[in-house]
């Protein structure tokens, strides 16, 4: 079964690669689209006690949405195809990323701030040498955890035309044709253990020395 | 809304068919992970591979992950609650193993010099104990659960999912917001409900 | 050199101002220190003279410079600042963290470095050995003189120093008292130090500002705080044992009888404080020490009349 599902993806290659392509940079564009908004937002959230705890709250609702529902609404909304999709899994991405990062900068030692700016440091130099460097730790686990929710959720995509892998389960599906199933189920569960462990190794890279 | 009006049966019958799905998958998993749980939490290595294989299961896209069981389970029902169990299993174990190794050490020797079996010392303390860790991964075991029985329509297990893929399939959007605005909110109520249940049992524990 | 003009701080839902008035003045190459019961003020009025808290009222002069009209961040770049819980930055090493002022102040990298290795040596760290070093793996001390070089990379000429020695043990904190007492000795940089701990104020205080409630009581020397406190709260505050304390001030050499007197079995250094010498009388049961200088040779001999009149009539006398 196994060299059948080979075999197809050798006789259908450059389907298999606009699949791939889509499910990637579907994915690394709603990663960064969420990264790019959530990360500054919660920086700058984190300064806020009020809005810190009222964006967490509201993150974490967020967190419990099924993804195919958050899909789902977005075709009445934005129609089908990749925009919608990508759409869809920025709003997934968000919640993990912006929680982290206002964690990530809240728990920092409050007089490691207090000595840093006592010394002269502008805000904006104490968020570039002291704030992002200590909780960039905690903030590539927040992207860990959104690129793995994001790479699943790309999946369920195809449901609004959206392209990807999912397109060969579904269609395997329909089709009752095992083969054709597992050239988008393998692929796609590898995809998605590599992007946790990229993620997961490059937290560790970033992490600055004296911390770890 | 008025498709809703017309139509409030079959999103009545689809919630309880979610509900029912998802509710005999957590009943499941619950009982397992209990008991691997407990196994898992006075055994280090077991723990750690625990924790090893949580983390590599978690990680596989869901509808993946149906697929694959189609071979070996089929479609329906049973497809979709063994792919939950997996997946609530691995989390509830964790929070079991790790509620139970995180009693301060101190109750524990308490409650040994006490003269408590080991039995008594699991019911009457770590247990206790480990309660809020425990609802705490039931919390995130049951969003998942919500979630992955959405998905589970497509391979005939019914539920909320079976509104939303029949309404993108004839182009009917009230259908769609129908499913999807439910799934949303059995999520959002659940996961607020165990929140508030993690949250008293916590406090009770610092009283 | 450091000027502090009816300065007034008040909090959001207080009902007295935190402080209120506050009007004293540091010349240059003193230690101020600060000192009271808790919510008196003294970390409040430090935190305005380098602008971390700003005042309300009044005015703070550095160096013949308004401070309010000036640039806090350009401001805190030229004050040494040292907190109690020193605020090292976990993720860069020792030599990075004494750095930073002069990064901020873009000096270049060679002028850097030798300055951090020359911070080190004052401390008494071997800069070799710490300087690539984290701060957690340094001990509590070790990071309080970290924290202090820090604070002087830039060489700035004011320090604010807000209880630095409060979270180590008390042998370690003796220690870190008399190496900066060294220090400030070869540097001479005027300093607003902060305790709560009398004996802390009288070892490292040129002038100690006894404060309650937001207002000043009394601004004076250790010398005078302990012989003529102003009111029963000072005479409270500096403790029953004051008499002790002013002991310990004075030195024996300052007032031995030079001839005569009884000579005694028992001796005692001229280096020696009176209060060491009152615990000699006192253990051994004398009325009467004789005094050797280092060498061993007798000078003269103490007596605990001298003493008593010591307590008495101190001030026309030379002090520790």
């Amino acid at each position: 079964m196994l060299a059948e599902a080979w075999l197809y993806l050798l006789g259908h290659p450059a389907q298999f690669a606009k699949a791939l392509g889509v499910h990637v940079s579907l994915s690394l564009s709603a990663l960064a689209l969420a990264a790019l908004i959530a990360v500054p937002a919660g920086v700058r959230l984190a300064h806020r006690r009020a809005g810190a705890l009222a964006a967490i709250n509201a993150a974490n609702v967020g967190r419990t949405l099924p993804s195919l529902a958050v899909l789902a609404l977005a075709m009445p909304l934005l129609g089908t195809g990749f925009l919608p999709s990508l759409v869809a899994l920025t709003l997934i991405a968000l919640p993990p990323v912006l929680i982290n990062t206002i964690v990530g900068v809240r728990e920092i030692d409050p007089d490691v701030i207090d000595a840093a700016r006592g010394m002269g440091m502008s805000g904006r130099e104490v968020l570039r040498r002291i704030e992002l460097p200590l909780a960039v730790p905690v903030i590539f686990a927040g992207l860990r955890t959104a690129a793995v929710q994001v790479v699943s959720g790309a999946v369920l995509a195809t449901f609004i035309g959206g392209g990807g892998l999912g397109d060969f389960i579904t269609a395997g599906i329909a089709m009752m044709a095992l083969p054709l199933m597992l050239v988008g189920a393998i692929p796609v569960t590898l995809l998605s253990i590599g992007a946790d462990a990229l993620f997961g190794a490059l937290q560790r890279q970033l992490t600055p020395r004296g911390l770890q | 809304m008025s498709w809703f009006a017309r139509n409030w049966d079959l999103v009545a019958i689809a919630l309880y068919e979610h509900v029912l799905i998802a509710l005999t998958a957590l009943a499941i998993a619950a009982a397992i992970s209990l008991v691997l749980g407990v196994w898992a939490a006075r055994r280090p290595r077991v723990f750690a591979a625990t924790l090893a294989v949580t983390g590599a299961l978690y990680t596989i896209p869901t509808l993946a992950f149906l697929a694959l069981l189609i071979p070996v389970v089929g479609l329906g029902k049973a497809n979709v609650i063994i792919a939950m169990v997996a997946f609530s299993l691995v989390i509830m174990t964790r929070n079991v193993a790790t509620g139970i190794r995180d009693v301060p050490g101190d109750m524990v020797e308490a409650a040994k010099g006490m003269g408590m079996s080991a039995r008594q010392l699991l019911a009457r303390v770590e247990f206790p104990l480990a309660l809020p860790v425990i609802i705490a991964g039931l919390r995130i075991a049951t969003v998942t659960v919500i979630s992955v029985t959405t998905v589970g329509a497509y391979v005939n297990a019914g539920g909320l999912g079976t509104l939303i893929f029949d309404g993108i399939a004839t182009d009917n959007p009230p259908k769609i917001w129908a499913g999807a605005l439910t799934a949303c909110a059995l999520a959002v109520v659940a996961d607020l409900a165990l929140a508030r249940l993690e949250d008293m049992l916590r406090r009770r524990r610092k009283a | 050199m450091i000027g502090l003009k009816g300065l007034t701080k008040r909090f959001a839902g207080e009902p007295r101002p935190a402080v209120d008035a506050l009007t004293l003045e540091v010349a240059e190459g003193e230690t101020c220190v600060l000192i009271g019961p808790s919510g008196c003020g003294k970390t409040t009025t430090m935190r305005m003279v380098n602008r971390m808290i700003e005042p309300d009222a009044g005015s703070i002069e550095v160096a013949g410079r308004d401070v309010t009209h000036v640039d806090p961040i350009e401001l805190r770049r030229s004050i040494g600042y040292v907190i109690q819980q020193i605020g090292l930055f976990p993720h860069m090493t020792i030599g990075e963290n004494i750095a930073t002022v002069p990064r901020l102040l873009g000096w270049d990298p060679e002028r850097t470095a030798r300055r951090v290795d020359e911070l080190l040596e004052l401390v008494a760290m071997d800069p070799d050995d710490y300087r690539n070093r984290f701060p957690r793996e340094l001990s509590g001390g070790q990071r309080q003189r970290v924290g202090v070089a820090r604070a002087l990379a830039a060489n700035p000429p004011v320090m604010l120093m807000d209880e630095p020695f409060g979270a180590i043990d008390p042998i370690t904190r003796a220690r870190l008292q008399q190496e900066f007492l060294r220090i400030q000795e070869r540097l001479r940089k005027t300093v607003v130090f902060v305790t709560h701990d009398i004996d802390e104020a009288i070892r490292m205080g040129d002038r100690i500002a006894i404060l309650r409630a937001g207002r000043l009581v009394q601004y004076d020397t250790p010398e005078v705080i302990l012989a003529r406190p102003a009111e029963a709260f000072v005479e409270e505050f500096v403790g029953v044992d004051r008499v002790l304390k002013r002991l310990s001030l004075l030195t024996v050499g300052a007032y031995a009888a030079p001839n005569g007197g009884t000579l005694s079995a028992h001796t005692i250094s001229a280096s020696a404080t009176l209060r060491d010498a009152l615990t000699q009388l006192l253990i051994k049961d004398a009325e009467a020490l004789t005094v050797t200088d280092d060498a061993g040779q007798i000078i003269g001999s103490l007596s605990l009349q001298r003493i008593r009149q010591a307590i008495s009539g101190s001030e026309s006398h030379a002090v520790a």
